[in-house]
C-alpha cells in the first residue's frame, strides 16, 4: 500500500487519537504509529507569557514541510506521515505542531519523527511572537535547532 | 519580481510584500539586501544586519550569493522558530 502524506496549516486546534485514526484507517501494514506534539509553553525564557503568535509564509510553508517529508519517505519505510502546524494565536497550554509518522515497526517511526521535527524547527517557514505584558517580541532561534537539523546529513 | 517579508523584517519595513526592479548591477541575494538597504531608513533597519536574514526564491531557501535572475519572488525573514 502506497504511504500517505497529510500536511496540514490551519489555525484551528487538533484532536491527536482523531488524526492517529485517520492515519491508520482501514491499513493492516502499520505496527507503530509515533505521535509528537509541540505544545506552547507558559513561560519563554524564565519570563511567563499571554499567548504566542504564529506567522508562516504561505505556499512555502506547505511545500517545504512536503519536501522534508519526501525525504523521510526515502530514507525509512513508512506507511504515512501527518503534520498538523498551527498558526495565529495560540495560548499556554494549546497545541501548536503534530507530526505522526507511521510504520510496520517503531525503529523507523521514531528515527523519521524526530528527524521530520528537527527540519521542521531549522527550516520550516514559521515564527513565533511572544505576547508578553509589555508589548511582543520575536522568539530567538536556538542554534541547537540548526545543529539538530544538521546532523542528519551526517550518515 | 515580487518581494515579500515576514516577522521583524516584515515589521522594521511596514509592508508585508512589493513589487521592485533592482537595477541590472544587482544580481545576488545578498547584492539584493545591500540595495534594500539603501532604499530608507526602514529599509536600512530591517537589513542592518544582513547575515542573520534568510532568503527564500519561489518558495525555496537559497543562499546569499544565489542569482537573482528570473526569480518571481524573493522573501527576506529571520531564522525560523516554528514547531
Amino acid at each position: 500500500m502506497t504511504a500517505a502524506v497529510t500536511i496540514r496549516i490551519q489555525e484551528a486546534d487538533f484532536d491527536i487519537a482523531r488524526e492517529i485514526s485517520a492515519l491508520a484507517k482501514g491499513r493492516s501494514d502499520i505496527g507503530a504509529v509515533v505521535s509528537f506534539s509541540g505544545i506552547c509553553r507558559g513561560s519563554e525564557d524564565g519570563a511567563s507569557i499571554a499567548a504566542l503568535t504564529l506567522e508562516h509564509y504561505p505556499g512555502m510553508a506547505e511545500a517545504e514541510i512536503a519536501r522534508h517529508a519526501e525525504t523521510a519517505m526515502s530514507r525509512w519505510p513508512l506507511s504515512g506521515i501527518s503534520v498538523i502546524h498551527r498558526v495565529g494565536r495560540i495560548t499556554p497550554g494549546e497545541n501548536i505542531v503534530l507530526v505522526l509518522t507511521a510504520s510496520q515497526h517503531r525503529q523507523a517511526a521514531f528515527e523519521a519523527a524526530e528527524f521530520l521535527m528537527d527540519y521542521l524547527k531549522a527550516n520550516a517557514p514559521f515564527w513565533k511572537r511572544v505576547d508578553g505584558a509589555e508589548g511582543g517580541s520575536w522568539v530567538d532561534a536556538r542554534e541547537h535547532d540548526e545543529g539538530a537539523a544538521a546532523r542528519w546529513t551526517k550518515s | 519580481m515580487r518581494l515579500k517579508y515576514f516577522a521583524w523584517v516584515r515589521e522594521r519595513i511596514g509592508k508585508t510584500e512589493e513589487t521592485i526592479e533592482p537595477p541590472a548591477g544587482v544580481q545576488t541575494v545578498e547584492e539584493l539586501m545591500a540595495w534594500l538597504a539603501g532604499r530608507g531608513e526602514t529599509y536600512a533597519h530591517a537589513f542592518e544586519t544582513p547575515r542573520v536574514i534568510r532568503a527564500a526564491i519561489d518558495h525555496a531557501h537559497v543562499k546569499p550569493d544565489a542569482a537573482i535572475a528570473g526569480a518571481r519572488e524573493i522573501a527576506f525573514f529571520p531564522p525560523m522558530t516554528g514547531g
